[in-house]
């Protein structure tokens, strides 16, 4: 097994967040009366129950290959849960069930952080950990929610967490849990507490919008009746920039996620799109077609400033995406023909040498570069049909990761281990997340509108 | 038609409290200061509804300050355009000294930015048109079918536009008075999935400015 024991270190946070590591249990609590082993064998092969306030899981886990080695997690509702109105332990639930890596064991309630489990029996059921904890609000109306994980091979406390926060982040808070028991038990980072933007149609409307990796917790960013389109978070995760139409021309916008500040970073002759962030967020690639066809240039974030060129061909260059040591931007350009993919090196004064990436198919584009830079994904033409691929850099043959044929806009998550790209289904675009292998797959489903250009926010909110 | 550049004026903010009373409350274990951070949220001007919020939980005795970390402002575009003065996307130009042509689409074959001989005829119209009045522009718009990735296709749009525009400069027309953009796959005259719809996707629109 891969756990991880040991009170090592948590995952960072805002140095603001109001949370603190809980110290081992000092009272001998006994499990509740009622809870006897029979109870417990019967509560375990059902499902978790879900509080009152649950949202219906708008989500379905699709597990299209043989499991992986999945690490078994008893988790039992948290205290209060029904009476603060947040099912938080659903919420972990379909976190942990999401990301392939365990499998959930339904707890009858009656547990929490303070508990002294009976570990033992919990290993006997075929657990390797357990999860309690509580909801408490406090007198400014803030909850603290409370959460313990259990080593239940080795008998020992791995974890215990307090995390103060307003009721508008409770469903943050669960995330946060998640992303702990993830990454105390498999040594990675988990993604959850991560956003996802994505564009929106609705008939003549278009919506940015902001959403957990759930598919819940959506908020808009922006609404218009013109298209929106390449959303790109800022390596803070504060800003988004992308495409908007509404004054009738490609104009790439920055806007401020928390506030709604908005400005304009590039209106320049012609078109103007296909924002990148540098990896320390001070300067974007742009793609302009001031001087005739799409050109890749650097433009300063702050604005200010005349763009610098970064590529000199006479063909059309676009869809730049920076590698996470800033080194080199990978594009897409038809210089030789049909779009592939390419690189250049970004210098001092603009840009350097220039290597092909991709040499299968004669269609490749929208790339997206893994955070450990060894993985490239984009979109292949097959036939007809439009393909997420992936392929290993440098040079890896490429890998289908679909059998999808209208795949477009694939995004990395930030701790590497899942894609979230657009699709097409009958009925609408849908957007779907994929583990490296294309075994995992899941999608979040959308009400039949059109769901496309999905980008995936950094650590960190 | 120019497009706007400046900034937008900064929207209404709600100002904070301080946030210090809620570090002096018994409840809290943690001294550490409070979690929300520093940044005001902003209101909209628009009135139009955000998306559904998360589960309602129920009022608090006392109601819990601050900007929560998950917020994102909304900033409605459909209602601000309502609220301000109407400005119409293509007047119609009047009583030209000579008539513009009515044909002011120019479609295209697939993958392909070249002018066709059966177009030659509708860009020469105008191109009369824009030379005898220096005064008057044109927006020239380009567009694709929806096969392929959106930003591809936004710059093959731009080309085909350019090339639109290179012909009318090519007789006679100032380029200070045209501008080529591009919708890409984004605005499509016609839906559908074959070609008949395709082919009245691969265009350029002169539109005057």
């Amino acid at each position: 097994m891969r756990l991880v024991t040991g009170l090592a270190g948590v995952a960072a946070y805002n140095p603001g967040d109001v949370m603190h590591a809980l110290p081992p249990p000092q009272h001998n609590h006994g499990p509740p009366a009622a809870w006897n082993r029979r109870h417990w064998l019967q509560a375990s092969g059902a499902a978790l129950a879900l509080g009152p306030a649950a949202a219906l899981a708008q989500l379905r886990v699709e597990i299209t290959g043989v499991g992986a080695t999945q690490i078994p997690v008893a988790l039992a509702p948290f205290r209060d849960e029904p009476a603060i109105g947040t099912a938080l332990s659903a919420i972990i639930k379909a976190n942990l069930e999401r990301s392939g890596a365990f499998r959930i064991i339904g707890v009858p309630p009656g547990l929490d952080e303070r508990s002294t489990p009976d570990l033992p029996a919990f290993r006997g059921q075929g657990a390797d950990a357990l999860v309690a904890g509580s909801l408490t609000r406090l007198a400014d109306g803030r909850i603290d929610v409370r959460m313990r994980l259990w080593d239940a091979v080795r008998g020992t406390d791995l974890l215990g967490q307090s995390n103060v926060v307003l009721p508008a982040d409770l469903r943050l808070a669960a995330h946060r849990i998640s992303d702990q028991i993830h990454e105390k038990l498999t040594g990675e980072r988990g993604v959850f507490a991560t956003r996802i933007a994505y564009v929106l149609r609705t008939g003549r409307r278009f919506t940015l919008h902001i959403t957990d990796p759930d598919g819940e917790g959506g908020q808009i960013a922006l609404a218009s009746p013109e298209p929106i389109i390449s959303p790109a978070w800022s390596p803070d995760g504060k800003r988004l920039a992308y495409v908007s139409f509404e004054t009738q021309k490609a104009v790439v916008w920055v806007q401020d996620v928390a506030t709604g500040a908005r400005r304009v970073l590039a209106d320049f002759r012609g078109s103007n799109s296909a924002p990148a962030w540098s990896p320390d967020g001070r300067r974007l690639v742009v793609t302009l077609s001031r001087d005739g066809p799409a050109q890749l240039h650097l433009i300063n974030a702050e604005g200010g400033g005349a763009p610098q060129r970064l590529t000199t061909s006479g063909a059309i260059d676009t869809e730049a995406v920076w590698s996470a040591d800033g080194a080199f931007v990978y594009f897409v350009s038809d210089r030789g023909g049909g779009p592939q993919v390419y690189r250049v090196a970004v210098g001092a004064s603009g840009g350097g040498a220039v290597e092909r990436i991709t040499f299968q198919g004669d269609y490749n584009i929208s790339p997206a570069i893994s955070p450990d830079g060894r993985q490239l994904a984009y979109v292949s033409r097959q036939g007809g049909a439009f393909r997420l691929m992936l392929q290993e850099l440098p040079g890896g043959t490429p890998l289908a990761l679909t059998d999808t044929r209208d795949d477009e806009s694939p995004s990395f998550a930030p701790n590497g281990r899942l894609i979230v790209y657009a699709t097409r289904q009958p009925g609408g675009d849908v957007l779907m997340t994929t583990t490296l292998d294309g075994k995992i797959k899941t999608r979040l489903l959308s009400s039949g509108a059109d769901m496309r250009e999905p980008a995936w926010g950094p650590f960190g909110r | 038609m120019k497009p706007t550049t400046a900034l937008l004026s900064p929207h209404r903010s709600a100002l904070l409290g301080p946030l210090a009373a809620l570090a002096l409350l018994a409840g809290c274990a943690s001294p550490s200061p409070v979690a929300p951070t520093a940044a005001a949220p902003v209101q909209t001007a628009a009135a139009t509804p955000v998306a559904a919020a998360p589960a309602p939980t129920p009022a608090p005795a006392a109601a819990a300050t601050g900007t929560a970390q998950s917020s994102v402002s909304t900033v409605d575009l459909a209602a601000r355009n309502a609220a301000a003065s109407t400005r119409s996307a293509a007047p119609v130009a009047a009583a030209a000294m000579l008539a513009a042509p009515t044909q002011r689409t120019v479609y295209f074959d697939f993958d392909s930015f070249a002018i066709k001989s059966d177009f030659q005829s509708l860009i020469e119209g105008h191109a009369r048109v824009l030379a005898r009045d220096t005064g008057k522009g044109m927006v020239i718009e380009g567009h694709t079918d929806e096969r392929g990735g959106r930003e591809y296709n936004l710059a093959l749009g731009q080309k085909r536009a350019e090339a639109v525009v290179r012909s009318l400069v090519l007789l006679g027309v100032a380029e200070r008075q045209l501008e080529a953009v591009s919708f890409g796959e984004e605005r499509p005259a016609a839906q559908g999935g074959d070609e008949t719809a395709w082919s009245r996707n691969r265009r350029a629109e002169l539109k005057d400015r």
